[in-house]
């Protein structure tokens, strides 16, 4: 039957055939963030603009990055949830040490580096769930950033803030950034050879230890490359407010797993999307609090609807998804 | 036998165990350069596990392993690719994830640069042109959109794809299971000319037909050793089946008493697959002991989980009037309850009458495990132990004490018996009978010839068909596996 229905397509390119399951589950992320966009712009047209732009988004910057590095570990069919502890405790390096101390600041955020590739090596050779040690270790960094900053306080760096504060001329800085952060994860993981084995590793680690790669290699790049932009990303959310707090970053767990999800991405089967997983950002950075402002919802009511809206965003992802697998 | 071409594999008193069983009991097997062997043999005769030996995916636990005359040290799947031996498993071992450029990437560690991915496409394109003209497939599909077939034949075709390690041997395991006709034909007629050109093969299939016209040479194994090895000339198919099954002529147990017409018993189920059109329905009646035969994984057990689940809810071809017990033959992954106690995991199909108000009465499913436990014999000093403190064969009797104290009627086995030892496998099989003639209905899907003779009625399945339809006169081993294989051409 199927052999029937499928034409022959050997006269295609090598590269770039149409395939139109895959567009279409690539084209889901930008249809939810054209959804709030249309959303935003109905509520308050001024919003879409270079300045408006700007102000609304100028938190989906660090959110994206955490997003990115959450993606890298789900591509392994693992889950981080001590990604929001660990961005909160980057932070407070950025805001003491770095500025004070760059040298140690440096060498401290390396370390953090280290620390994440160490714990894909444990989660792989002991086999641990990767949802457990996390876990655990969001409290580790957590207790660290009290440790290092009991209040809130500290200052950024100035260079930081100077980068954070770029306006390029006609796109706004966070949506030159996200673009920027998109295509560095996408020839990163989706384009290089080793990229292939990274993803393969989620989607059939058997075969990729058969093929003979390390897998404990594999794990320990994931978790390294989400290292590094958890890093990044407390970097960028201390150059935008400027001053750091323990718990600065507590929400990005949930924005980072959401924004995977969100972005085409899946829990197991090492399929992720970079470019998905920006938009997913944006979308959860753009729903969170401009949409519903500008729906004049009271700030106490903000969290709940926050929350409301990432459910129906993501139950509808799930629908389309399942109408697309089910012709 | 005066074969002059130089010897590439050696494998020599290969022993392998699983736990208490014995997969592999001492095989010898050579392979000459540019020659292809059949393999063939009964499912669990050992065939795969030597296969996962050769390719370096499991370690033999005795015996030695040669490839081209030099024996390999710590012999791994990287090793084995570097000697220039490629495994088309059974199992698909493609990254459904990745593209089919991406796989082919995955296979050679070589394809790195800027244009590696182009590079890939072109490499599996051309091995896929040749050995499967009008593929349809191109090399940016991703694996997951692939229909099964041709995910199949990506995969044969990257085990040919030459980058900078050679190609000596492919070992193609049910190559054809998932191919139709033409296709197979085509991969076919490829090996046979990578066999001219001094490629060797192993080729396993129970497709016995294909095996005989495309192979040089014969190997047949049976229970973990090799029963025969002889040119594939010596062979017809009938030779194959008799080397395969149990030659010996068992003396058929079967007593006066149980010679019974059928159909004289209530209906207990009606079922019909799925996707069979035509004759062919699986018919019990109460104090029956059916038999689902057949090939490992060709519908037996989604029968039976869907007649388990029209016992609850109505389902269109399906009867079902009396209520249904399961015994899995996953003990880990779908049987016991690894934290309970025995008492507890012999009691949980029976909640309903071990209750005293709202609660579980203790003392009762302490009573209910102590029957069961002196009746089948459960060794234990303490019903109340974890479940895991019995031994495997110990475990399955607690799974049957489960079913058996239930209240069901029917009791579903889903070839409850593997990896059990014979003395408690006898001890089960008089326990069937006992209930069988108290009136409880037994369907019970086995791999294993020697259980279906405790079968009054045997149905054989093939791909999710009923194919055979036996009575217990007319079953023997020939005519189950006769029926098990497709007829080939």
């Amino acid at each position: 039957m199927a052999s029937l229905s499928v034409p022959d397509r050997r006269g295609l390119p090598l590269i770039g055939a149409p395939n139109v399951p895959r567009l279409l589950r690539a084209l889901l992320p930008a249809l939810s963030l054209a959804l709030v966009l249309i959303g935003i712009a109905w509520l308050n047209p001024r919003a879409i603009s270079y300045f408006g732009f700007t102000l609304m988004l100028n938190l989906a910057v660090p959110i994206a990055l955490a997003t990115i590095a959450q993606m890298f570990v789900i591509a392994g069919n693992d889950l981080d949830l001590s990604i929001g502890a660990f961005v909160g405790f980057v932070g407070c390096v950025t805001a003491t040490w770095l500025r004070d101390v760059p040298l140690l600041g440096i060498v401290t955020l390396l370390g953090c580096i280290a620390v994440y590739a160490a714990l894909g090596a444990l989660i792989h050779l002991r086999n641990l769930p990767s949802i457990v040690v996390t876990l655990g270790m969001s409290f580790v960094w957590q207790g660290l950033a009290v440790l290092m900053l009991p209040k809130p306080g500290g200052k950024a760096p100035d260079w930081l803030l100077e980068i954070m504060r770029l306006k390029p001329p006609l796109v706004p800085f966070p949506i030159l950034a996200a673009v920027v952060i998109a295509a560095v994860a996408y020839v990163g993981l989706m384009r290089t050879s080793y990229g292939a084995i990274l993803r393969g590793s989620g989607g059939n680690a058997l075969a990729i230890s058969r093929a003979g790669w390390s897998l404990l290699k594999a794990k320990m790049t994931l978790f390294a490359c989400a290292g590094l932009f958890g890093v990044l990303s407390g970097l960028a959310l201390i150059g935008t407010t400027t001053s750091a707090d323990a718990n600065i970053g507590n929400g990005y767990t949930m924005l980072s797993i959401a924004g995977v999800i969100l972005g085409g991405g899946e829990f197991i089967g090492g399929r992720v999307s970079p470019i998905g997983a920006v938009i997913g950002a944006l979308t959860l950075a753009l729903a969170a609090s401009p949409l519903l402002t500008f729906m004049r919802i009271p700030p106490d009511w903000q969290v709940a609807a926050n929350g409301a809206i990432l459910i129906v965003v993501l139950a509808a992802r799930v629908l389309i998804s399942r109408k697309d697998a089910q012709p | 036998m005066t074969d002059t071409r130089p010897e590439l594999v050696r494998l020599s008193g290969v022993e392998k165990y699983f736990g208490a069983v014995r997969a592999l009991g001492g095989v010898d097997l050579a392979l000459a350069q540019g020659e292809c062997l059949g393999l063939v043999g009964h499912n669990g005769a050992g065939k795969s596990t030597l296969m996962h030996i050769l390719a370096g995916t499991a370690t033999a636990d005795r015996g030695q392993l040669a490839i081209a005359g030099a024996v390999p040290a710590n012999y791994a799947p990287g090793t084995a690719k570097q000697l220039g031996v490629r495994c088309v498993f059974q199992e698909l071992s493609l990254c459904p994830n990745l593209t089919v450029a991406e796989n082919t990437r995955v296979f050679h560690p070589s394809l790195t640069g800027f244009t590696w991915r182009r590079r890939a496409g072109r490499l599996i394109l051309d091995k896929l042109d040749a050995i499967f003209p009008g593929h349809g497939i191109a090399p940016s599909d991703l694996v997951q959109d692939l229909p099964i077939g041709r995910r199949q034949m990506v995969e044969v075709a990257r085990a040919f794809t030459v980058t900078d390690e050679p190609v000596r041997l492919v070992i193609l395991d049910e190559p054809t299971s998932s191919l139709d006709a033409h296709t197979a034909g085509q991969l076919l007629g490829f090996v046979r000319r990578a066999v001219g050109d001094g490629i060797s093969c192993i080729f396993i299939s129970h497709l016995l037909g294909e095996v005989i016209a495309n192979c040089d040479r014969i190997v047949v194994m049976r229970d973990g050793t090799t029963v025969a090895d002889a040119p594939a000339a010596a062979f017809d198919r009938d030779r194959l089946v008799a080397a395969m099954g149990d030659v010996e002529v068992h003396a058929r147990d079967v007593e006066a008493g149980h010679e019974r017409r059928r159909g004289q018993s209530p209906l207990r189920v009606r079922a019909r697959p799925a996707r069979q059109n035509g004759a062919g329905e699986l018919v019990a009646h109460e104090g029956e002991i059916i038999g689902l035969a057949g090939l490992a994984g060709h519908g037996q057990t989604s029968l039976l989980l869907s007649i388990f689940a029209a016992a609850t809810r109505a389902t269109t071809g399906m009867e079902v009037t009396a209520s249904v017990a399961l015994v899995a033959g996953d003990r880990q992954a779908d049987g016991i309850f690894p934290l309970w106690s025995i008492a507890e995991n012999i009691g949980v199909r029976s909640l309903h009458s071990l209750r005293s108000g709202l609660l579980i009465s203790a003392r009762r499913e302490y009573e209910l495990a102590m029957h069961w436990r002196d009746k089948i014999r459960i060794r234990t000093p303490d019903i109340d132990n974890n479940i895991l403190s019995l031994s495997g064969g110990n475990q399955q009797k607690a799974l049957f004490a489960r079913a058996l104290g239930s209240d069901a009627r029917i009791v579903l086995m889903d070839d409850p018996m593997r990896g059990v030892d014979v003395g408690t496998k006898l001890e089960v099989y008089e326990l069937i009978r006992a209930e069988a003639d108290a009136g409880r209905t037994f369907l019970w899907y086995t791999t294993e010839f020697d259980e279906l003779k405790q079968c009054d009625h045997v149905y054989v399945f093939r791909n999710d068909l009923i194919v055979a339809d036996l009575t217990r006169d007319e079953l023997t081993e020939q005519k189950v596996i006769q029926s098990s294989f497709a007829e080939a051409g």
